[in-house]
């Protein structure tokens, strides 16, 4: 029970990372028409921000001390925080708090990327087939890739969380179970909270805003908006900028869980377009409903128990379910009629 | 005049594209390079050109970046410049600064991206295009073995980079191929007598294990010394390659009874599987009366930078170590650390020390005949490169020499100093016998 309650808990936090990239995609594709293979690269630049707001509190003051040597001969350097130097106690607490602190510094970078990126590339590629849309951003994203290399280097870079939410809590206990049997880390639960708050705020936006009325309209009849005589273009590329805020806020947010590298929008990005396939194209609720039950279903499937019945069924599960879902259902769970399916 | 005296069909057009694909190899097969030399690639200009094969992208590229500085290094040091580095320590004073056999070295690189059919492309490219007389390199086990593989067939030699899975010099040995690194058999017997003296002959370990060639022999290694001293294996979980988020897997570690976890991981795996595994709260935890333990059978400097500090306090092995105190190492890091700002890594180590010790069997052997320089470094001894008295076994290709026992710094200097060596294991303890990993080496191939 215990272990199966800890696969649940795993599988919603691993969820709300799906979902929220998938949440994106959906919101990209069911706007833009486009199919966005550099969706993953944007989630990987949220974490950089992240990670570049953590170099730039550390930047240090240099000094060398011609007494002590490096074991390759050249003076030692040491080396104290400006931020500490300058602000003592709290700039101490900034850089304890770095990561969500962060998120102040990656809403305007990724809308900045998303508003470039949709004006600068996107928008010449509307009328193309999917193909170049897919080899132009999966360009995109090699290119964004290669570029956080050169900076960064290939090396993940640990980002921990603040002092306060380290370490994992008895989870338990508060249900009535033996202390220490349900323990769960502190961040990943903050991290389901903040999934969750981020996909209530995108929902309420485009449910309660003039704005999103008319988006949501744009995404059922995009032709009958323009006739009213609304620049939905206009609008559709502050839709393709939240769609980047979105991603990228999910990654400064797991950058404890998973420490950062160059590499981890790909490993999202597969997954996050099965999730969007199984969702349904277009749909912003099955997006998110299809990145919990996937999230889950990985979980349980990675259970010894399972894996003891089924060899090697973590690894294919997901895919598993993709084919069963666009078998039975081929516009996906909550797909609407007619999007993709031909 | 007219040389097409029918009209053209298909047939024509066949006949005459077989006559001339004829026509066209004729005086390749004459001139090849392959009946007119000794031996695959013989250098005949000025240059001898060796291949450095190492992961430019992927998961391991910046273990590949530091592989590459140190065979810039090596050629460095072998042409003459800078300040010599190993050369200036190691025991056979063969090599003189002046190239290899009278000629410069050169050399091309190639982009494993630590996959096996992109590393065999590049070394194949490296080997048939650039005219490469040895291969070098890698990161991965996977890689290492099927590039070894196409050396042998190829008819070049492979000195391997880091890989160390029992197999490359086990049951996927090859004549043509070397392997300076040790491999876990030699992990598991040196790490075995430090996890008893910490931990005692009493535990319960669950072992998370990448599911690829390295995993398997590093979980099965493992497994074999710490059941052999009384440790229980509660549970061997296998593990997808890049996995990234592990949560899955260390769920079931929580409450299965194990009061230890090895984390038969490596690279970017192991720094999310350890970071993760902190964060579950494992190390915090109480088991069986006991303080939950979590090793890292293998380390690296890069990977410890990547884990931060979850690493403090935890044991594991490497194959060398910036640290190191005798006139090698200290020779190594200095030449290294003046020419990039930081000391090498392991892999950065080995990488050199392969290098160098190809071009020193070239030598002695006064030829680049692969099989000439196989037979000069089969049972070859020395000393000075960092890791004491060595050997390369003839019978299996493999280097025997001192294992470290590493343990994370609880209180590291520098990012750079985040591992300290606990014990110097005797080349004696780790030893076994050449037939044990199975394999045969089979014939020596010199690709004419």
């Amino acid at each position: 029970m215990d272990v199966f309650l800890l696969q649940l808990l795993n599988g919603l936090d691993k969820g709300g990372a799906y979902a929220l990239i998938a949440l994106g995609l959906t919101l990209i594709f069911g706007t833009l028409g486009v199919v966005n293979f550099a969706h993953g690269a944007l989630f990987m630049l949220g974490a950089f921000c992240a990670v570049a707001f953590n170099k730039f509190l550390s930047l240090e003051v240099i000094t060398t001390d011609p007494e002590r040597t490096t074991a390759w001969g050249t003076p030692l350097e040491i080396r104290t925080r400006y931020v500490e130097a300058y602000l003592g106690d709290i700039g101490a607490w900034v850089v304890n708090y770095s990561v969500p602190v962060s998120i102040l510094l990656a809403i305007p970078v990724m809308l900045l990327v998303g508003f470039v990126m949709e004006r600068g590339l996107i928008k010449h590629f509307y009328k193309r087939p999917h193909a170049d849309q897919i080899l132009v951003t999966f360009g995109l994203a090699i290119v964004l890739q290669e570029i956080i290399k050169s900076i960064f280097g290939a090396n993940p870079i640990p980002q921990p969380a603040p002092d306060a939410v380290r370490g994992a809590a008895d989870i338990g206990a508060v249900f009535g179970f033996d202390p220490g049997v349900i323990v769960y880390p502190y961040w990943r639960m903050v991290y389901l909270g903040f999934a969750a708050a981020v996909i209530a705020a995108v929902f309420a936006f485009l449910q309660f805003t003039t704005f999103g009325m008319v988006v949501r309209a744009g995404m059922a009849d995009r032709d009958t908006v323009g006739l009213l005589g609304i620049h939905i273009e206009r609008r559709f590329t502050v839709v393709f900028a939240i769609a980047a805020v979105v991603a990228g806020l999910a990654g400064v947010m797991y950058t404890p869980i998973l420490p950062p590298d160059y590499h981890m929008g790909m490993d999202f990005l597969v997954l996050s377009f099965v999730v969007v396939v199984v969702g349904g194209m277009g749909s912003l609720p099955g997006a998110v409903a299809a990145g919990f039950l996937l999230g889950i279903l990985q979980s349980f499937a990675s259970m010894n128990e399972v894996k003891a019945i089924l060899p090697g069924i973590d690894q294919i599960i997901i895919y598993l379910v993709a084919v069963v879902i666009l078998l039975v259902r081929p516009r996906g769970l909550l797909g609407r009629k007619g999007v993709m399916e031909n | 005049m007219s040389f097409i005296r029918k009209p053209l069909n298909r047939r024509s057009i066949l006949r005459a594209g077989a006559m001339g694909g004829v026509a066209l190899a004729t005086p390749t097969i004459i001139t090849s390079r392959a009946w007119s030399q000794g031996y695959l690639n013989e250098p005949t200009g000025s240059d001898v050109v060796f291949g450095f094969n190492v992961p430019q992208t992927g998961a391991y590229a910046d273990e590949g970046a530091d592989e590459l500085r140190a065979y810039q290094l090596a050629v460095k040091h072998l042409n003459g410049e800078g300040d010599g580095g190993l050369l200036n320590t190691f025991s056979s004073k063969e090599l003189q600064g002046n190239g290899v056999n009278g000629k410069k070295v050169a050399f091309v690189t190639g982009d494993t991206q630590t996959k096996s059919d992109a590393a065999r492309a590049s070394a194949k490219r490296m080997i048939e295009k650039d005219g490469a007389i040895m291969i070098t390199g890698g990161s991965s086990s996977g890689v290492a073995v099927a590039v070894q593989s196409l050396c042998q067939e190829a008819g070049v030699i492979f000195m391997a980079g880091l890989t160390h899975s029992n197999d490359t010099t086990g049951k996927d040995k090859r004549k043509n191929g070397f392997r300076h690194f040790f491999n876990t058999e030699m992990t598991g017997s040196a790490l075995a007598p430090v996890l008893k003296n910490n931990y005692g002959t009493d535990r319960k370990a669950y072992h998370l294990t990448a599911d690829y060639t390295w995993g398997w022999s590093q979980e099965e290694s493992i497994k074999k010394y710490t059941e052999d001293m009384g440790w229980e294996t509660v549970a061997a979980v296998r593990t997808p390659l890049g996995a990234g988020d592990f949560s899955q897997y260390l769920t079931p570690v929580l409450n299965s009874g194990a009061d230890v976890l090895v984390l038969n991981h490596y690279g970017k795996d192991m720094v999310n599987s350890l970071t993760q595994a902190v964060q579950f709260g494992l190390r915090d935890k109480q088991v069986n009366g006991k303080e939950f333990t979590i090793v890292v059978p293998l380390y690296s400097r890069l990977m410890a930078q990547g884990a931060g500090e979850n690493v403090k306090g935890i044991f594991g092995s490497t194959n060398w170590h910036w640290s190191l105190q005798d006139e090698g190492s200290k020779a190594f890091v200095k030449s290294f650390g003046q020419e990039y700002g930081f000391p090498p890594s392991q892999a950065a180590h080995t990488c050199y020390v392969q290098a160098l010790l190809y071009a020193d069997a070239a030598q002695r052997a006064g030829t680049f005949e692969p099989c000439a320089i196989a037979a000069a470094l089969e049972g070859f001894e020395f000393d000075g490169m960092g890791n004491g008295p060595t050997l390369y076994r003839a019978e299996d290709h493999q280097c025997f020499k001192d294992v470290l026992v590493v343990k994370g710094k609880d209180n590291p200097t520098s990012q750079f100093d985040l591992l300290e060596v606990v014990e110097v294991t005797p080349r004696a303890q780790v030893e076994y016998p050449a037939d044990m990993l199975g394999g045969e080496l089979g014939a020596c191939n010199n690709g004419v």
